[in-house]
C-alpha cells in the first residue's frame, strides 16, 4: 500500500496564464516535430499569440476572484505562489511583449532564412518564468522562475546561428547571468540564515519578531542585510540597473533585434516584478537599510545611461543605455515605494508599474523599427544607417520619433508621464535630490533621442557609404568621392507594422488620457501595503 | 471672437504639417509663400482674437480656452489650454506680425537655398512654439513651447550643418539653454508642490498667499531660465554664436521673439515676483542693467555687422531685465515691441547687406552702400535712430521709460542704464558709418590681396637673382675652360720650338748633297712654319681668356642688381605692415598703384560684381518694419494718462504690481532731455571719429570689447580643460570598460572563428569584475549600516 503523499492543491483556473506558457511551449516543440510541415509556415507564430491571448484573456477573470476574497490575494501551491493584482498586472505586460516578440519575430525569421518554432518555444518558456518570479512568495520559486527566465533568453540571444555576434553575446549573457545567479543564490541561502525560511510572509514575520523585541543581535543583522544586498546585486543584473549594468551594450548590440525588444520588455519586467515583491512583500521592514542604496543604483543607473548614451553610434547601443537609464528611473518608484507612508508607497509602486506598462509598450515599438530598419542579416544598426528615414519610409520614421519623444519623455506621451509619476513619487517622498538628479538626467538623456530623430530627419536621404564597399555594387560615384548608395526598400510587413502601430497608438493614447487603466494600477499598487 | 484664439496656433501646426509633407514636392517659392500664409493666417487670428478682448470689460480680460483634458497621475490637472489676456495677445500680435514679415522676407533671402522648403518648415514650427510658449494656460504648456523654440533654434542655427562652426553654434545653444531649463522645471516642481497646480489662473490668484521664502526660490529659478533663454549673463555666449544661422533666423528668433521669452515668462508671473524679497527683484535689475553695460561694451569693437547686432540685442535684453526688475512691466513689454520691431529691421537690413554683398559680413568691407542700397540704407537708418533712442522714433519712448522707473527704483541702476544708452547710440552710429558711408571699400584691396601680390613681384625678381647666379657660375666654369685652353696652347708652342731644333740639329748633321737631306729640309720648314702658328693661337686663347674673366665680373654685377632689387622689394613689403583684414583702395595708394596687374584673382572678380539692392520680398517687410519702427512709440506715450494706451490695455495682466512711479514731472522732463543730450553727443561723437576722422577707431575698439572680456575664452578654458578632462575620463571608462569588451571580443572572434575558446579572451571577465566590484559596493554599504 502506498503511503499518502501530502500534495497541495492546484487551483489550475488560478494559473492559467502560467499554464498556457509553459505547457504552449512543451505542446509546441511537440506539435512542429511530429508536423513537420507546420515548422515553416506562420503556425509557430500565431500558435504564441494565441496562448498569450488566451492567457491575457482569464486574466480578468481571475481579477475577479481576487476581488471576492478580502485580504485580495490567493495563496496557491502551498503559499508559494500569490495571485493577486499586482500579479494580474505584471503578467499582462510580460503576455503582451509575447504578443510583440511572436509579430515581430515572423517577419525577422523568415527575412533572416531562419526556421524553426524554437524561438518561440523559448519566447514562451521565458514568459513563463517571468511570469513564476511576478507571483512567488517563495524566494526559491523566484529563484526557480529568475532561472526559466533567463536560460531562455541566453539561448535565444545566441540563435542566430549564422551571427558570430550573437553567440558572442549569448555567451557573455550566459557567463555574466550564472555569474549573478550565484550572487542571487549566496543571497536567498544568508536569508535563510538569518530568518529560518524563504518564505516572503515568514520572512516578515521573523524581521518584524527582530524588530519587536527591541534587539537587534549582530550577526542576524549582517546575515540579512549581506542576503540583502546579494539578492538585490541578482536583480540588478536583470534589470540591467548600474553598476551591474556592464553586459548590456554588448548584449543588446549583438542579441538578434526582436529578441532584444523581449530582452528589454518581458525580461525587465520580470525582473523588476520579482525584486518589488521580495523587497516590499519580504524586506519592507527593512526599507530604511535597503532604500539609499536602491537610491544609489537609480542615481548610477541614470546618469550612466543618460551620459554614455551620448557618445555612441549604434542604435542599438543607444537603446541599451536608454534601457540602463530607464531601469533607474524605475527604481526611484521603487524606492519611494519602500517608503513608510503608505500613501507614498502606493504612489511609487504605483508609478513602477505604469512605467513598466508604458516602458514595455515603447520599447518593444522601438525595436519593432530597429529590427525593420535592421534589414537583411541584421546588421543596419549605425545612425548612419538610419540618415534619412524620413524620406525612405516616412511611415517608419514617423512611428519611431513618437517612440523616441517618448522615451525621452516629451509631454503628450507616456513616456512623460511615467517620469512623471516616479519623479512625483519621489518628490513626495522628500528625496529631492533623487528627483533633481533625475530631472537633469532626463533632459541630458533627451540628446540621444534627439540625435536620432535629427538624423532620421535632418540628413541627407542617399546616405554615403565607403568607396570600397560601393565598388561592389554597381552605384554612382559623386564627384567627390563618395558613393551614393542606392534608396533601399525598407521592407514593411503588415503584420509588423500594424503591430508598431498599436505600440505607438498606445504610447500616445496614454500621454493624453493617462487614467484608462487608473483603478487597475491602484489596486494593484495597493498589493504591498500592510 | 474669443473662441477663435486656438486657430492661432493650429493655422502655424497646419503649415507645419502640410510642408513637412509636401514641402519638397511644392519647392520653391510655393512652400516660402504657404509657409507665409499660414502665419498670415495665424496674425489675422491675432488681431480677431485681439478686437474680442477690447469688446469684452475690463474685468472679463481673461478668457481661458480649454482644449482638452489633460491628466497626469495623482490628484491634480492640468488641460492642454489657451490663456487668452492682454498679455498673451500682445505678445502674439507681435509674434505673428513680425513672424509673417520675416517669412515674406525669407522668400527673397533663402531664394536658391536647396533646402528651401525645410526652412520653412522650422519656421513655421517655430512660430507654434513660440504661440505655444504664450499662451499655454499652464507652466508645463510654457515649457512645451520654451523646449520647442529651443528645438527649432537649434535646428535653425545649424541650418546650413555643412558649416562645422554652425553646427557648433548650434550645439553651444543647446547645451546653455539646458542650464536655464533645468531652472524652469525646478520652479515648476515648486510651484506645483507649494501652489499644488501649475495653471497660470490658479497660480495668478494664489501667488499672494505664497511664503516670502518660496516665492523668492521660484523667482530665483526663473531668473535662472530667463537668463538662459533671454541670453542674460552668464548664459548669454551662445547667442552672439548663434548668428552663424541665416540671418532672418537671428531676426525673428534671436532678436524679436524667442529670447524675450524669459521677460515674458517674468512678467507673467509678476504676482510671484511681488510677493519675494526685495533682493530677488533687485537681483533680476541688476543681472539685466549689467548684461546690458557688458554687452553694449562689446558691440563697441565688433567688425562683423551681425555681431555688432548680437551683442546688441543681448544688451536690449539686459533693459527689459532692468525693467522687469524694477517692477516696470509695461515698459519692459513696451520695449519688447518697439525693440522686436527695430531690432529684426535692422537685422534683416544687414542680411540685405549682406545678400547684396556675396555674403560679406565685415563693415571694414563695406561703406557708402547708401547709393547702392537705397531702401535698405534708409530703412536701417530709421532702425538705427530708433535705436540709438533719438525721438520721435519707437526706441526713445520705450527706453526712456525704462530708464525714468530705474530712476525712480535706484539711481546707480539708471547711471547703468544711461551710460548703455550712450554706448549704444555710439555703436549703432559707427555701424551705420562703417556700412552706408564714407568710401565704398568693398573693391579695395585686402591685406592679403596685396601681400599675394606683393608675393607674385618677390617671386619674379627671385627668378632673376637666380638667374643671374646660374649665368655667373656658367661665366665661372667659360673661365676655367679658358685658362686650359691657354695652359694647352702655351705647350704646343713649347712642343712646336722643341721641334724646330730638333729638325736643325738633324740639318746640321747630314750634308747638303744628302739623300736625305731634301726630307730634313722639307720637315725644318714645316717646323719653321708651326712656332708662329703656335704662337698665333695661344695669343687668340690668352684673350679668350681675358674676355672669360670680363663675362665673369659682368654676371656679378647682375647678380648684386638682382639682388639689391629683391632686398628692396622684400624691405617694402615688410615696411607695409599692414594690419590683418586691412583694406586699401589701390587709387589712394600711388607706391602700391603698380601692383595692379599682379592682383590675385579674389581682386579681379570683386571688381566685377557690385553690390545691388534686394528684391522686392525682401525691401517690403523693411519698409513696414522701418514704419512701425518710426511710429510705435505712440502705443505709450507719457505726455498725458490718457495716451498710456499699453499700459492701460495691460492693467489686467499686471495685477497693480506695476511699480508706482514717485517722480516729479519736471524730473521727467530732466531726465528725457538728458537721455536725448546723450544720445546726440553719442552720435556726434562716432561721427567725428568714423566720419571725420578726429581720432583714431583703436582709441575706442579695445582689446578687451573685441574679445568680449574674454568671457569665452575663460569658458573655452574651463571646458576645454577640466571640463574636457572629466568628459575624457568618462569617455575612456567607457572605452576601456565597455567597448574594449566588446571589441576584444569581437576581434577576437572573428580571428578564431565562432569557438567558445576564442571568447575566453578574458573580456568578459571585465565585465563580471565589474559586477564583482558592484556587488562588494553594495554589500559593504549593507553592512556599513551595522556601525550606525
Amino acid at each position: 500500500m502506498l503511503a499518502q503523499v501530502a500534495t497541495p492543491e492546484v487551483p489550475w483556473s488560478l494559473l492559467w496564464p502560467f499554464l498556457l506558457m509553459a505547457l504552449g511551449a512543451v505542446a509546441l516543440v511537440t506539435i512542429t516535430s511530429l508536423v513537420t510541415e507546420l515548422r515553416t509556415r506562420q503556425f509557430p507564430s500565431l500558435f504564441t499569440i494565441a496562448m498569450a491571448v488566451g492567457g491575457g484573456a482569464s486574466l480578468p477573470y481571475i481579477w475577479g476572484r481576487i476581488g471576492e476574497i478580502p485580504e485580495r490575494r490567493i495563496l496557491v501551491l502551498d503559499g508559494a505562489m500569490s495571485i493577486d493584482y499586482f500579479t494580474i498586472v505584471a503578467a499582462a505586460i510580460i503576455l503582451s511583449a509575447v504578443v510583440f516578440a511572436a509579430i515581430f519575430l515572423d517577419d525577422y525569421l523568415r527575412r533572416e532564412g531562419l526556421d524553426g518554432p524554437e524561438w518561440y518555444v523559448l519566447i514562451m518558456l521565458s514568459a513563463s518564468g517571468g511570469l513564476m518570479m511576478a507571483a512567488a512568495e517563495d524566494l526559491i520559486v523566484t529563484f526557480l522562475g529568475l532561472e526559466i527566465l533567463s536560460i531562455a533568453v541566453y539561448v535565444l540571444a545566441a540563435l542566430h546561428l549564422r551571427r558570430a555576434e550573437s553567440q558572442e553575446a549569448g555567451f557573455k549573457y550566459f557567463v555574466l547571468g550564472a555569474l549573478s545567479s550565484a550572487f542571487f543564490l549566496y543571497g536567498i541561502a544568508l536569508v535563510y540564515g538569518a530568518t529560518g525560511s524563504t518564505r516572503l510572509s515568514e520572512i516578515d514575520a521573523a524581521l518584524f519578531a527582530t524588530n519587536a523585541r527591541g534587539l537587534v543581535p549582530a550577526e542576524d543583522s549582517s546575515m540579512i542585510l549581506a542576503g540583502m544586498a546579494l539578492l538585490l546585486v541578482g536583480f540588478g543584473f536583470k534589470v540591467s540597473a548600474a553598476p551591474f549594468h556592464l553586459w548590456t551594450p554588448d548584449v543588446y548590440q549583438g542579441a538578434p533585434t526582436p529578441v532584444v525588444g523581449f530582452m528589454a520588455s518581458a525580461v525587465k519586467v520580470g525582473g523588476f516584478a520579482g525584486l518589488l515583491r521580495v523587497f516590499l512583500a519580504g524586506f519592507g521592514r527593512l526599507g530604511d537599510d535597503w532604500r539609499p542604496v536602491v537610491g544609489a543604483m537609480a542615481l548610477l543607473s541614470i546618469v550612466i545611461g543618460s551620459f554614455l548614451a551620448i557618445r555612441q553610434d549604434n542604435v542599438k547601443r543607444m537603446l541599451a543605455y536608454s534601457s540602463i537609464s530607464h531601469a533607474g528611473f524605475i527604481l526611484i518608484g521603487l524606492f519611494a515605494a519602500g517608503s513608510r507612508n503608505a500613501e507614498v508607497a502606493q504612489l511609487g509602486t504605483r508609478s513602477v508599474l505604469f512605467y513598466l506598462f508604458a516602458y514595455t509598450v515603447m520599447v518593444v515599438g522601438s525595436f519593432g523599427v530597429v529590427t525593420l530598419v535592421g534589414g537583411r542579416g541584421d546588421g543596419k544598426h549605425d545612425l548612419s544607417d538610419y540618415a534619412g528615414l524620413a524620406q525612405r519610409s516616412p511611415i517608419l520614421a514617423g512611428f519611431f520619433l513618437v517612440l523616441l519623444f517618448a522615451q525621452a519623455g516629451i509631454p503628450f506621451t507616456s513616456g512623460f508621464l511615467a517620469k512623471f509619476g516616479v519623479i512625483q513619487a519621489a518628490v513626495r517622498d522628500e528625496a529631492y535630490v533623487l528627483a533633481g538628479v533625475a530631472m537633469v538626467a532626463a533632459v541630458v538623456g533627451a540628446y540621444l533621442y534627439l540625435r536620432i530623430i535629427k538624423t532620421m530627419f535632418f540628413s541627407d536621404g542617399a546616405h554615403t557609404v565607403p568607396v570600397a564597399a560601393a565598388l561592389d555594387t554597381n552605384v554612382e560615384a559623386t564627384p567627390d568621392g563618395a558613393v551614393i548608395a542606392p534608396d533601399e526598400q525598407i521592407s514593411l510587413p503588415p503584420a509588423a507594422v500594424a503591430a508598431i502601430l498599436v505600440a505607438v497608438a498606445i504610447t500616445l493614447l496614454w500621454g493624453f488620457a493617462p487614467n484608462i487603466g487608473g483603478d487597475i494600477l491602484r489596486d494593484a499598487a495597493a498589493t504591498f501595503l500592510r | 471672437m474669443l473662441e477663435l484664439a486656438w486657430l492661432i496656433p493650429a493655422a502655424p501646426l497646419a503649415g507645419f504639417a502640410f510642408l513637412v509633407l509636401l514641402g519638397r514636392r511644392l519647392g520653391e517659392p510655393a512652400a516660402g509663400w504657404l509657409a507665409f500664409l499660414a502665419t498670415a493666417t495665424s496674425f489675422v487670428a491675432t488681431a480677431v482674437v485681439f478686437l474680442g478682448l477690447v469688446a469684452e470689460d475690463f474685468e472679463e480680460r481673461f478668457f481661458i480656452q480649454t482644449l482638452f483634458e489633460w491628466v497626469p497621475a495623482g490628484n491634480f490637472t492640468v488641460n492642454a489650454g489657451l490663456l487668452v489676456d492682454p498679455l498673451s495677445i500682445t505678445m502674439c500680435l507681435f509674434i505673428t506680425g513680425v513672424g509673417a514679415l520675416i517669412h515674406l522676407y525669407s522668400i527673397g533671402y533663402m531664394h536658391g537655398d536647396p533646402n528651401f522648403s525645410k526652412f520653412f518648415v522650422y519656421l513655421n514650427l517655430f512660430i507654434f512654439a513660440m504661440l505655444v510658449l504664450v499662451l499655454g494656460d499652464n507652466m508645463l504648456m510654457t515649457f512645451l513651447g520654451w523646449e520647442g523654440v529651443g528645438a527649432c533654434s537649434y535646428f535653425l542655427i545649424s541650418f546650413w550643418f555643412t558649416d562645422s562652426s554652425n553646427a557648433s553654434a548650434g550645439k553651444k545653444a543647446f547645451v546653455t539653454n539646458r542650464i536655464g531649463d533645468f531652472g524652469f522645471m525646478l520652479a515648476m516642481f515648486l510651484v506645483f508642490s507649494t501652489i499644488g497646480s501649475i495653471s497660470y489662473a490658479n497660480i495668478l490668484s494664489s501667488a499672494p498667499g505664497l511664503a516670502t521664502g518660496t516665492a523668492t526660490a521660484i523667482v530665483l529659478l526663473l531668473l535662472l531660465a530667463a537668463a538662459g533663454k533671454s541670453a542674460q549673463l552668464p548664459l548669454y555666449v551662445w547667442l552672439p554664436d548663434a548668428m552663424a544661422g541665416p540671418t532672418p533666423v537671428s531676426a525673428l528668433i534671436h532678436a524679436a521673439t524667442m529670447v524675450t521669452s524669459g521677460v515674458y515668462l517674468l512678467t507673467r508671473m509678476n504676482p510671484v515676483l511681488a510677493v519675494a524679497d526685495g533682493w530677488a527683484t533687485t537681483s533680476i535689475a541688476w543681472v539685466g542693467a549689467l548684461t546690458a553695460l557688458f554687452a553694449a561694451t562689446v558691440a563697441l569693437a565688433q567688425n562683423d555687422i551681425k555681431k555688432v547686432l548680437a551683442y546688441s540685442t543681448v544688451s536690449q535684453l539686459g533693459y527689459l531685465f532692468l525693467a522687469v526688475g524694477v517692477g516696470a512691466y509695461v515698459p519692459a513689454i513696451f520695449h519688447m515691441v518697439t525693440h522686436a520691431f527695430f531690432k529684426a529691421l535692422l537685422f534683416l537690413g544687414s542680411g540685405s547687406v549682406i545678400h547684396g554683398m556675396k555674403n560679406e559680413q565685415d563693415m571694414r568691407r563695406m561703406g557708402g552702400l547708401a547709393k547702392l542700397m537705397p531702401i535698405t540704407a534708409m530703412t536701417f537708418i530709421v532702425g538705427w535712430l530708433a535705436i540709438a533712442g533719438v525721438p520721435p522714433f519707437a526706441g526713445f519712448w520705450s527706453k526712456d521709460e525704462i530708464l525714468l522707473y530705474a530712476w525712480n527704483e535706484n539711481k546707480a541702476l539708471w547711471a547703468v542704464g544711461l551710460v548703455t544708452a550712450l554706448l549704444t547710440a555710439f555703436y549703432m552710429t559707427r555701424q551705420v558709418i562703417l556700412t552706408f558711408f564714407g568710401r565704398t571699400r568693398f573693391f579695395d584691396a585686402t591685406a592679403e590681396e596685396i601681400y599675394g601680390a606683393f608675393d607674385n613681384r618677390l617671386a619674379t625678381a627671385g627668378g632673376g637673382v637666380a638667374s643671374a647666379e646660374d649665368n655667373l657660375v656658367a661665366a665661372h666654369s667659360a673661365v676655367e675652360k679658358a685658362a686650359a685652353d691657354v695652359d694647352k696652347r702655351s705647350q704646343a708652342v713649347q712642343v712646336s720650338a722643341e721641334k724646330l731644333n730638333e729638325a736643325k740639329e738633324a740639318l746640321a748633321k747630314v750634308s747638303a748633297d744628302d739623300e736625305s737631306h731634301a726630307k730634313l729640309q722639307k720637315a725644318l720648314d714645316k717646323a719653321e712654319k708651326s712656332v708662329p702658328k703656335a704662337s698665333e693661337n695661344l695669343a687668340s686663347s690668352q684673350h679668350g681668356l681675358v674676355q672669360a674673366n670680363s663675362g665673369v665680373d659682368e654676371a656679378n654685377t647682375q647678380l648684386a642688381t638682382a639682388k639689391s632689387a629683391f632686398a628692396a622689394l622684400q624691405a617694402k613689403r615688410n615696411s607695409l605692415a599692414l594690419p590683418d583684414e586691412h583694406v586699401t583702395a589701390l587709387s589712394e595708394a600711388p607706391e602700391l598703384g603698380d601692383l595692379l596687374d599682379e592682383m590675385p584673382n579674389s581682386y579681379r572678380e570683386r571688381q566685377e560684381y557690385h553690390p545691388h539692392e534686394s528684391p522686392w520680398t525682401m525691401t517690403v517687410p523693411l519698409v513696414v518694419l522701418a514704419g512701425a519702427s518710426a511710429v510705435a512709440g505712440g502705443l505709450n506715450l507719457p505726455f498725458s494718462k490718457d495716451l498710456h494706451f499699453l499700459g492701460h490695455w495691460l492693467e489686467p495682466s499686471l495685477f497693480a504690481n506695476e511699480a508706482e512711479l514717485l517722480v516729479a514731472t519736471s524730473t521727467k522732463w530732466g531726465l528725457a532731455v538728458v537721455a536725448i543730450v546723450c544720445a546726440l553727443a553719442a552720435i556726434g561723437a562716432a561721427i567725428a571719429v568714423y566720419l571725420r576722422g578726429r581720432a583714431e577707431p583703436q582709441v575706442i575698439e579695445r582689446e578687451p570689447f573685441a574679445r568680449a572680456w574674454y568671457v569665452d575664452e575663460t569658458f573655452a578654458r574651463i571646458a576645454g580643460g577640466p571640463g574636457q578632462k572629466g568628459f575624457d575620463l568618462a569617455a575612456l571608462f567607457d572605452r576601456r570598460v565597455i567597448d574594449g569588451a566588446v571589441d576584444g571580443v569581437a576581434t577576437a572572434a572573428r580571428a578564431l572563428g565562432t569557438s567558445m575558446q576564442s571568447l575566453q579572451t578574458g573580456f568578459v571577465r571585465n565585465s563580471a569584475l565589474g559586477i564583482v566590484v558592484g556587488s562588494a559596493g553594495v554589500v559593504a554599504w549593507f553592512l556599513a549600516r551595522l556601525w550606525q
